[in-house]
């Protein structure tokens, strides 16, 4: 008899950490709209699966859980239940041996006090509050609710210009959406339960990039109304588009020298060359929207003025001055916000950052951009100061894995504490206390503090400041516009509160977001407008969409965009990332379970065909 | 056109077939639960599962087109384990004790189940209970929670083809079931109480509520008299419940059963059109004349649910409803006053009991503003399913029966009256009166056909005398949605619209008998009406001489103190749920 042996997984534990893996994924791609209570019972009942049964909260207390809650769903509850299950968890939670038992209760305690009515709605009325608003979970999670398995049908059948005419019902971005859009709709995509989500804004790349370009549908017949659009960003020119294209003569009052705003100014030329956001807005501009750039509104026309010339004004200025992190020696030379280096270069005022070090501060979008763009203008050197973990970063996984192959540094758990100049007044050094990652806070993630060592000195030539943007309401205040925490107030129609025929959305009343989340913004706020106009305009595309095929595909891996190599990044604001091949777009395209045609979607209608 | 084959069969059919049309073209029939041609093509049961080849899985029949090649089989193996599992799954959470269920013999679930031989059914029963089986027992429409199976048939009449939304999906996981829309219970939705959900409904999920045993109860107790109507409609459907020949299916026999099962006196409801149109013509003609229609029309208000309908949905413009009352409702005010005279017998002892192809009716009996101190005008609402109920339950066999005559007076009536059962008979019975009243002669009788067929609206001008009448006639409430949309935004005028609340009007009616192979029989029923209406005696309700004895000898004439007080209603006396 040997002492010890290897031990190896037997084949039903190898099979069990599959069914993990499956399970995981098919959790994050839980449609919206579930039942809360019902998906908290089931995951009671798979921790106490988990139960190793010695101790009793756990053995007995979490079945007995499962108990009252299946009561609550069986209408057999009542309110008394619901505490009964609070104070049994909070027992639970307390007492249980080890954290298979006290996170099981932690899960049911923050439901019963997170949504407490959907507990009392079953209980009283035996009903859920929660319901599908749109059956389709790529189209409903999508901001600007754009048919998606429509232009992926077109796809799959080679139908490029017909999947962009699609697309541009909701969405007149495709090219730059193409492009940089964050693509909510995957993170939910019913194919993620059979393998991976579809590839859904490489499709639409493939699509865009196959497309010619198309002059935009006919406006309907001239309304007569007016309607200026403070902004010629991806809101403010989604607004004017509908607008135009509903009949109305629209303005675009843009304070730089071009229109795009962010796509141009924010985001760097090899994520969105400035040709491909062209295409989208030569086909605005072809839906007849006038445009004056170079008008700053408060300095060359006042916002009264405005305001009395036309029936209607949105304002979608966006979030274009930055925010200062409030550091001994941050008006020191060669201290530049992330903003203002990303603007210069889209001006074409690029600074050379040859033979220099670069520091940027931030761990969002925005500070990789800076970051991968500050390594283009020739930098020696550039580190990325962040004062949590990357894990804790908020931009894309996909960039900061890229910014660090293309040869930038992440130095984590660095809070900055001030900037050094030299003797020149210049920047010298950047100075940062190391920090401890610690408990948990509030916002759900976890909080650094400072560490106990010694203060951290990183030799620099330059600090870029990306910590967020902020935005500059001021000559909107007269007409009776209001900001709260920095965010133009407006609701969820795009109104502004109390100002009669003014409209606001976008990064201006939202905070900083997505191109998509402009988009639709300025969808919202061109049918409210129309609507406030006495008119009840459709946006509509005849396009036809294919049947769907009967069956669906067998799992199969997702197709993934390449990005060039370069052996040197320096001086290259070429586009990185290649589309599809044919062969991976039709491949990729079949993975789509059309959720559309099968399941809720073909009941409930799995496609608005106007809006 | 694509060629296919199916079951070793080659099949051609037009590009876009569903394989299951595609298959009854060949006289192959793939089983089915859920499916309703262009209503529900949603494949929600899974019964109609066959196999295709080459593909990975199942295909279902009815919501898939056909494509060139195709190779179908309906009946391998695969496709007869899945339709089995499948109806056996459906029949675990079915509540299968048919011997009380009201579809019995006429449920598309018993049939499917019965035909694949299934003995038993190997897997646990889940039903509902407690409250989440509870429904309201008083309200007219019954909703079986054990007995639906969740095909969304229902959810898909009221969404589509009514407009109203009242059913939805609700409840959680296995829990799921179809309930009342945005967390409303019955009682407090806008339900207008068509009833099409419950002629929609695959099995026993859906029906009206009962109330045969209270009629019987009033046939045993000796100190009323019973009074029956019966609705023009019904005459043209009720066979169909009792396996009766069309031919055989007649008034007489309706009348002839009647007798038999107790009734005293059997009149018809067409009386009561004929005086309707007395009364509904004249306020036309007034209210033209007083200039009430110039920015809106005069509404037809025989029908319960639409005006349910317009009172949930569109106030506003409830005063535009004609104020007279329904024809049965008309005739339960005269039954408990001229004939309660006539026959000598206080209005109190008089069951007024009405055999209708409708729900609503039930509802409208209900009113506050349809009973006087005497009681209900009408005491009891039978659905025409509840009368061919009532006729099986005392094993009478129609077809043996001979004709009977109705019963005097309110026995008598007009072609005119007949046609009320159908879409644009109401109009056009009122034009056949109105043009008599401004001209003093008869029209043609066949003057005004333009309004019977056609899509869902159609509209006619007429010009009776002079007077230029725009009207429109609309049955089902999607369609009546977009006419008053178009209504309201000035797109359209009209001085008189005729509105039901079922598609093709009364002869659709929600009351009326179930077809198991989901045909909609409403316009085979609308030719019986019309075709008994060329053939009467009588084609204008003017003429009517039991009508004419009524104004002659109680009410005076129409739009009379008398007439106002017994035939016309206050729409604005009661409450829709939800209405200030």
């Amino acid at each position: 008899m040997s002492r010890l042996s290897i031990e190896t997984p037997d084949k039903a534990q190898t099979v069990l950490s599959g069914l993990y893996r499956d399970m995981g994924r098919r959790i994050s791609a839980s449609q919206p709209g579930l039942c809360p209570v019902d998906m908290s019972l089931n995951f009671l009942r798979l921790c106490h699966a988990q139960t190793c049964g010695k101790c009793v909260p756990c053995r007995v207390g979490l079945g007995q859980l499962a108990v009252l809650i299946e009561h609550v769903l069986d209408r057999t509850a009542t309110l008394e239940t619901v505490d009964l299950i609070e104070r049994t968890a909070r027992v639970i939670a307390d007492s249980a041996d080890c954290a298979i038992g006290f996170e099981a209760a932690n899960m049911v305690l923050s439901g019963v006090q997170g949504f407490r009515e959907d507990y009392e709605e079953h209980v009283l009325h035996g009903r859920c509050i929660c319901g599908l608003s749109h059956p389709v979970p790529c189209v409903s999670t999508c901001p600007a609710h754009v048919d998606i398995p429509g232009y992926i049908a077109l796809v799959r059948e080679g139908r490029y210009e017909d999947a962009v005419r699609l697309i541009r019902k909701d969405n007149p971005f495709p090219a730059v959406c193409a492009y940089v859009c964050e693509h909510p709709c995957e993170a939910q995509c019913r194919r993620r339960m059979v393998d991976d989500s579809v590839n859904i804004c490489g499709l639409k790349r493939f699509a865009v990039d196959h497309s010619p370009d198309l002059p935009a549908p006919n406006r309907a017949p001239d309304t007569g109304k007016t309607v200026a659009v403070i902004g010629g960003g991806p809101g403010g020119l989604t607004a004017a588009y509908y607008l135009s294209l509903m009949g109305h003569t629209v303005t675009v009052y843009e304070q730089r020298p071009k229109l795009g705003g962010m796509l141009r100014y924010g985001i760097p030329d090899y994520r969105l060359p400035q040709q491909v956001l062209d295409r989208d807005i030569n086909h605005i501009l072809s839906a007849g929207v006038q445009v004056h750039t170079g008008v700053s509104v408060g300095q060359d026309i006042s916002m009264e003025e405005i305001q009395r010339q036309y029936d209607a004004v949105y304002i979608a200025i966006g979030a274009h001055t930055d925010k200062k992190l409030g550091l001994e020696g941050e008006d020191t030379k060669n201290v530049l916000s992330a903003v203002e280096l990303l603007r210069d270069v889209g001006e074409g005022r690029a600074p050379d950052f040859t033979g220099k070090r670069v520091c940027v501060v931030g761990g969002g979008n925005v500070s990789m951009d800076a970051t991968r763009t500050a390594l283009r203008l020739g930098a020696e050197q550039v580190t990325c100061v962040y004062r949590r973990r990357v894990e804790d970063m908020t931009a894309l996984g996909e960039e900061i894995e890229e910014a660090m192959a293309e040869g930038c540094q992440i130095l984590p758990l660095q809070a900055p504490a001030r900037i050094e100049a030299d003797s020149q007044g210049k920047v010298a050094a950047l100075w940062t206390r190391p920090q401890l990652i610690g408990a948990y806070g509030r916002d759900g993630r976890p909080k650094p503090g400072d560490a106990a060592e010694q203060e951290f000195r990183i030799p620099c030539d330059y600090v870029i400041v990306a910590i967020g943007q902020a935005i500059e309401a001021k000559p909107f205040e007269p007409v009776g516009v209001s900001t709260v925490r920095g965010a133009i107030q407006a609701d969820l129609t795009s109104a502004v509160p109390g100002v009669d025929n003014v409209f606001a959305g976008g990064d201006a009343v939202s905070g900083p977001a997505t191109v998509i989340r402009a988009v639709a913004a300025g969808k919202v706020a061109a049918a409210n407008i129309d609507s406030y106009l006495g008119f009840e305009h459709k946006i509509r595309c005849l396009v036809d969409i294919p049947p769907a095929h009967l069956t669906s595909t067998p799992p199969c891996g997702r197709v993934n965009l390449k990005n060039r190599h370069l052996t040197d990044y320096r001086g290259s604001f070429e586009l990185l990332k290649q589309g599809m091949t044919p062969e991976e777009a039709a491949q990729e395209s079949s993975r789509c379970l059309r959720c559309d045609h099968f399941g809720y979607g073909i009941f409930k209608g799995g496609r608005s065909t106007e809006w | 056109m694509v060629t296919l084959t199916i079951d070793g069969k080659t099949v051609r059919v037009p590009q876009g077939t569903t394989i299951l049309e595609a298959a009854r073209t060949a006289d192959i029939r793939i089983p089915h639960l859920c499916y309703l041609k262009g209503l529900n093509e949603i494949a929600a049961c899974r019964v109609c599962c066959v196999e295709v080849e080459g593909e990975r899985a199942m295909v279902t029949a009815c919501n898939n087109p056909v494509q060139e090649g195709m190779v179908v089989r309906t009946n391998s193996p695969r496709a007869r384990a899945t339709r089995r599992v499948n109806v056996e799954l459906i029949l675990s959470q079915h509540d299968c004790k048919c011997a009380t269920c009201v579809r019995s013999g006429n449920c598309q679930l018993q049939d499917t189940a019965n035909d694949l031989g299934i003995l038993e059914v190997p897997y646990e029963t889940q039903l509902p209970q407690g409250l989440r089986m509870a429904w309201t027992t008083t309200y007219p429409l019954y909703h079986d929670y054990n007995k639906c199976i969740k095909c969304m048939r229902c959810v898909q009449v009221c969404d589509k083809v009514q407009s109203l939304n009242i059913w939805d999906v609700a409840g959680t996981g296995s829990r799921t079931n179809i309930d009342v829309s945005g967390n409303r219970v019955i009682k407090d939705s806008d339900c207008a109480l068509c009833g099409q959900c419950i002629t929609h409904c695959p099995t026993g999920g859906l029906r009206e509520r009962d109330d045969t045993q209270r009629a019987f109860a009033a046939l045993a107790d000796p100190d009323k008299v019973t009074v029956v109507q019966v609705a023009p409609a019904v005459r043209a459907a009720w066979g169909e419940a009792l396996g009766l020949p069309r031919e055989l299916a007649t008034m007489g026999r309706i009348a002839a059963c009647l007798r038999r099962l107790g009734f005293q006196y059997i009149f018809d409801t067409t009386f009561t059109a004929d005086l309707t149109i007395m009364e509904e013509g004249s306020e036309l003609l007034r209210r033209l004349k007083d200039g009430q229609l110039e920015r809106w029309p005069m509404f037809t208000s025989c029908c319960p649910g639409w005006v349910r309908f317009l009172k949930g949905q569109y106030p506003q413009l409830t005063g535009q409803l004609s104020t007279a009352k329904s024809p049965q409702q008309m005739f339960g005010s005269v039954a408990k006053s001229w004939l309660a005279q006539k026959l000598g017998v206080e209005p109190e002892r008089i069951f007024c009991v009405s055999i209708m192809p409708c729900v609503a009716k039930k509802a409208e009996s209900e009113l506050p503003t349809m009973a006087t101190a005497q009681g209900p005008d009408v005491d009891l609402v039978l659905t025409t399913r509840e009368f061919a109920r009532m006729v099986r339950s005392d094993k009478l066999t129609p077809a043996l029966l001979p004709e009977e005559p109705l019963d005097d007076p309110m026995g008598v009536s007009s072609g005119a009256g007949v046609i009320f059962g159908a879409t644009g008979g109401v109009m056009e019975a009122a034009l056949r009166t109105a043009s008599y009243l401004l001209t003093g002669a008869n029209p043609d009788p066949e003057a005004f056909t333009a309004v019977r067929v056609g899509p869902g609206l159609r509209e006619a001008t007429y010009d009776l005398a002079g007077t230029s009448l725009r009207c429109a006639v609309v049955s089902g409430l999607g369609n009546t949605r977009r006419l008053l949309e178009r209504l309201l935004a000035g797109k359209v005028h009209y001085d008189f619209v005729e509105v039901m609340a079922c598609p093709g009007g009364c002869v659709g009616g929600g009351g009326q008998p179930i077809d198991k192979e989901d045909r909609e029989l409403g316009s085979t029923r609308g030719d019986q009406l019309y075709q008994l209406d060329r053939k009467a005696p009588l084609r204008f309700s003017h003429e009517n001489p039991q009508v004419q004895a009524l104004y002659r000898e109680y009410l005076g004439q129409p739009l009379s103190h008398l007439s106002e007080q017994l035939l016309h209603t206050d729409h604005k006396g009661w409450n829709m749920p939800g209405e200030a």
